[in-house]
């Protein structure tokens, strides 16, 4: 099947198998392996994009299902050469280790950042929540990392979010 | 200094093992076993042959030349034996991830299933003593005389404590794409050594070693499970050979609880005995762990209480028992995680029935030379890192009646374990070249998150006199001078002194440096080499619900130097942040019924996410100890996890009075013990 996409800003048109995930087209057709397949089940992360502005785990996408649909990888986060605010932040907090979790956390924390409305941890249902460092970590549990880097994840994003 | 990897790893640039783009690459996919022991008496590849872009089916009805005497689980299809549910027995080769995929469900075995044998338990008459325990310490020690000791003691213990089998499950499934180029084969593999996979890869095929090339610039975790060659390597390199392309093969999450080697479950039986005044009578410690049938794996659990503390009577013992289950291996800290786990609860309990606070009474009797063997240490700050925690952490004056606290709804407790890993260092070779300016250090060392490739360039910096910015260090590739793998939290030790050597060769040579440590790194049986650490958790637990949360991790380390101060944290803090899971979440169950792991991915082995850990934080004590290595570094990668889970389990009785001596500390345990 013929499907097009228009991933980090260029339009993309090509012939896919109906049982490619949108992971596996990013990774394996288009050379884009930033997003990671931590799981390929939707329990980790690592595949985090941004599908029309919202976080969304690429693994549990078929592609054929994205067709005519915006995808923003951690290779389209930054403009215009500029890196991304959280991509520094995360350097500057040492919010890594081994990197594989990264792409995933930063697609999902600007994902994040762009949402409104109450989390779980949300005390006052009524007004726009303020993005503590308690809400920060209740937004972000979606997306595992097994080194541990969670202080520097969660103070990166926070500086970022101020 | 930030990661000099940084940007490339905020971008999505940094390429692990299966990312390197290659053209007309093949995809494999491996076909697992279904029983837990028996043959296999047929394989029926014939439909999944005739599936669209299948290029070979690997199995035993063609097995391939490989080392007799290789590692039994990397002898792929040399044998029609299965050892354990989950072993590999045959793979398919296609031209796409999905069309190898869909092939590989085609592929029909049939077995002759036999009687299988999954389960560690503490009588089981299959327990052995093993000749070593891992890698080479003796199985059993005796000082003194135990049960005189225990006879005579005012207050003791006699517990059992128990440990799941554990997943390393790092973020990168293990995945290799090996290409083959002429006879030279380059395996791109996700591991922590290049030169000794290489070396096992080339041993393996039957290869000289100047044939095979591993190459893995950027490792996605690891902690342990990438440190010895996986099947996957093999199996993508046998699978290039038989379609002559290019083949990647990425395991996925579920394949790795089979294949990738785990955590041994444990049992551990401990008697302390202590006179009125907290000293200790005698200490033993007997440790039951399981290995499989294909090889002998003795995880050394009971080898740090012979470096804790000071006792007349010291009887460590390790027994073996090989099941019909997948060979465990290294997982961060072996030996000591789970043994530290043990030991530290049952101090805690001497303490509590003592009377005493359980800080007083490992100061009561810490040793002034390490208890089995005698050595002195070549130095050991266990009661400064005690004391500087207490006193960062708030411990003075704390109330040790349990099950008294209340915040609300919540029952809170704290508690205290203290940590240790062995300073190794192992022979290392690098060079370092002043090229256009800059300074170029080389050797196939790994960075599989340890921030290896920014520590490297501090030392070499230091060494030469340069400013940082200067220094360009290139890793993990086997064709770089050899260098042993990250692992043993040793690779820094090991490595950095290559490094300082061969820096202070380029400054006498202008030009270039080469320096090879196998005259210097690991001599000596002088000193008794460990880092220390201490360890305090702050629990609440629900009492109508059983669950706990960790408000509050703390840890203070004496590991020598500390090369960088921002990657020590963060080791600390992530050794510890995955002990949080050991105490509370992390377990694989055996699966009685039919073997293997009845749970085998990151919906049902949980680990611990941003939530779980709202404060961790890890401070240390500076260390100048000369008999170290030029850096005056211990190793930091494994410390951070040991005692951390008997913190939190001593800081739940404290908090409920109710004592949980089997790992993980679930809800469901925790209520039947109120």
């Amino acid at each position: 099947m013929e499907i097009t996409l228009r991933v980090n800003g260029d339009e993309r048109t090509l012939p896919v198998d109906p049982r490619t995930s949108l992971l596996d087209l990013l990774r394996e057709r288009l050379g884009l392996t930033g997003s990671k397949k931590g799981c390929d089940h939707g329990q980790c992360g690592a595949c985090t994009v941004l599908l029309d502005g919202r976080r969304a785990n690429a693994c549990l996408l078929l592609a054929v299902a994205c067709d005519g649909q915006a995808v923003t990888t951690v290779e389209g986060l930054a403009g215009d050469g500029a890196p991304h605010p959280l991509q520094e932040a995360f350097i500057a907090h040492d919010a890594f280790q081994c990197g594989y979790c990264t792409p995933g956390q930063l697609c999902s924390a600007a994902g994040m950042l762009a949402e409104r409305g109450p989390s779980a941890v949300t005390e006052d249902l009524t007004a726009e929540p303020e993005l503590t460092a308690g809400e920060i970590r209740e937004r972000m549990s979606g997306n595992l990392c097994r080194c541990g880097a969670y202080q520097g994840i969660v103070a990166a994003i926070a500086e970022v979010a101020r | 200094m930030n990661r000099v990897e940084g940007r490339d790893k905020v971008t999505g640039r940094a390429l692990y093992a299966a990312e390197y783009p290659v053209d007309g690459v093949a995809h494999a996919y491996a076909v697992q076993s279904g029983i837990a022991k028996g043959r296999v008496t047929a394989i029926d590849a014939e439909a999944a042959r005739a599936m669209p872009g299948v290029l070979a089916v690997l199995s035993s009805d063609d097995p391939p030349d490989l080392a007799g005497d290789a590692d039994p689980e990397l002898r792929l299809f040399s044998s029609r034996d299965v050892a354990y549910r989950g072993q590999i027995v045959a793979a398919v080769v296609a031209d796409t991830y999905e069309n190898a995929r869909a092939a590989a469900r085609a592929v029909r075995v049939t077995y002759a299933a036999e009687p299988h044998d999954v389960l560690l338990r503490a009588d089981h008459p299959g327990l052995y003593r093993p000749e070593k325990v891992n890698p080479a310490f003796p199985a059993d020690t005796v000082k003194g005389d135990v049960t005189a000791g225990l006879d005579g003691a005012a207050v003791t213990v006699d517990v059992t404590y128990s440990t799941p089998p554990l997943h390393n499950n790092p973020m990168e499934p293990h995945a290799a794409l090996a290409v083959l180029d002429g006879d030279r084969l380059t395996v791109y593999d996700s591991t922590q050594g290049a030169a000794a996979d290489r070396d096992t890869i080339a041993r393996t095929l039957g290869l000289p070693p100047e044939r095979v090339r591993v190459v893995s610039r950027h490792v996605g975790g690891g902690f342990g499970s990438k440190g010895t060659t996986r099947p996957h390597a093999i199996l993508a390199a046998l699978a290039a050979r038989a379609t002559g392309r290019p083949v990647k093969i990425a395991l996925t999450r579920q394949q790795l609880f089979d294949v990738t080697g785990y955590r041994t479950p444990t049992i551990h039986r401990l008697r302390l005995g202590c006179d009125a005044t907290g000293r200790l009578t005698a200490l033993d410690h007997e440790v039951r762990v399981q290995s499989s049938t294909l090889v002998e794996f003795a995880e050394q659990a009971a080898v740090p209480a012979r470096t804790m503390y000071a006792t007349p009577a010291l009887r460590t013992a390790h027994r073996l028992v090989r099941l019909d289950v997948a060979s465990p291996s290294w997982m961060r800290a072996p030996g000591e995680c789970p043994g530290m786990y043990a030991l530290e609860s049952a101090m805690d309990e001497l303490a509590v029935a003592a009377g005493i606070d359980p800080i007083e009474l490992r100061v009561i009797n810490e040793p002034d030379a390490e208890p089995e063997g005698g050595l002195p240490f070549s130095s050991r700050n266990l009661v400064a890192c005690l004391r500087e925690g207490a006193r960062r952490f708030g411990w003075e004056g704390r109330d040790p009646a349990p099950g008294v606290r209340r915040d609300g709804r919540w029952l809170v407790g704290t508690g205290v374990a203290a940590s240790t890993y062995p300073a190794m260092t192992r022979p290392s070779q690098a060079t370092a070249t002043a090229e256009d300016g800059a300074f170029v250090i080389r050797l196939a060392a790994a960075d599989i998150g340890t921030g290896a490739r920014t520590a490297l360039t501090a030392i070499a910096a230091g060494a030469l006199d340069v400013p940082a910015g200067r220094v360009r260090v290139e890793l993990g590739d086997s064709d770089l001078p050899a260098a042993p793998l990250a692992g043993g939290s040793m690779g820094l030790a090991s490595w950095g002194s290559a490094v300082v050597r061969a820096c202070e060769e380029l400054l006498r040579d202008g030009k270039h440096g080469a320096a090879d440590t196998a005259g210097e790194a690991g001599r000596g049986g002088d000193y008794a080499r460990h880092a220390f650490g201490a360890q305090f958790a702050e629990v609440r637990v629900d009492p109508d619900t059983g669950e706990v949360r960790v408000p509050r991790l703390l840890g203070v380390f004496a590991a020598g130097r500390v090369i960088d101060p921002d990657l020590a944290r963060s080791q600390f803090v992530g050794g510890m942040t995955m002990g949080l899971g050991m105490a509370l979440m992390e377990e694989s169950v055996t699966d009685a019924e039919f073997g293997g792991f009845g749970n085998h991915d990151l919906a049902q082995y949980h680990v611990p996410a941003c939530a779980d850990v709202p404060d961790v934080r890890a401070y240390w004590i500076d260390e100048d100890d000369p008999h170290l290595n030029p850096m005056g570094a211990k190793g930091i990668g494994e410390i951070g996890i040991v005692g951390t889970a008997a913190a939190i389990g001593n800081a739940v009785h404290h908090a409920t009075g109710v004592r949980v001596r089997d790992l993980p500390i679930t809800p469901a345990k925790l209520l039947a013990g109120f």
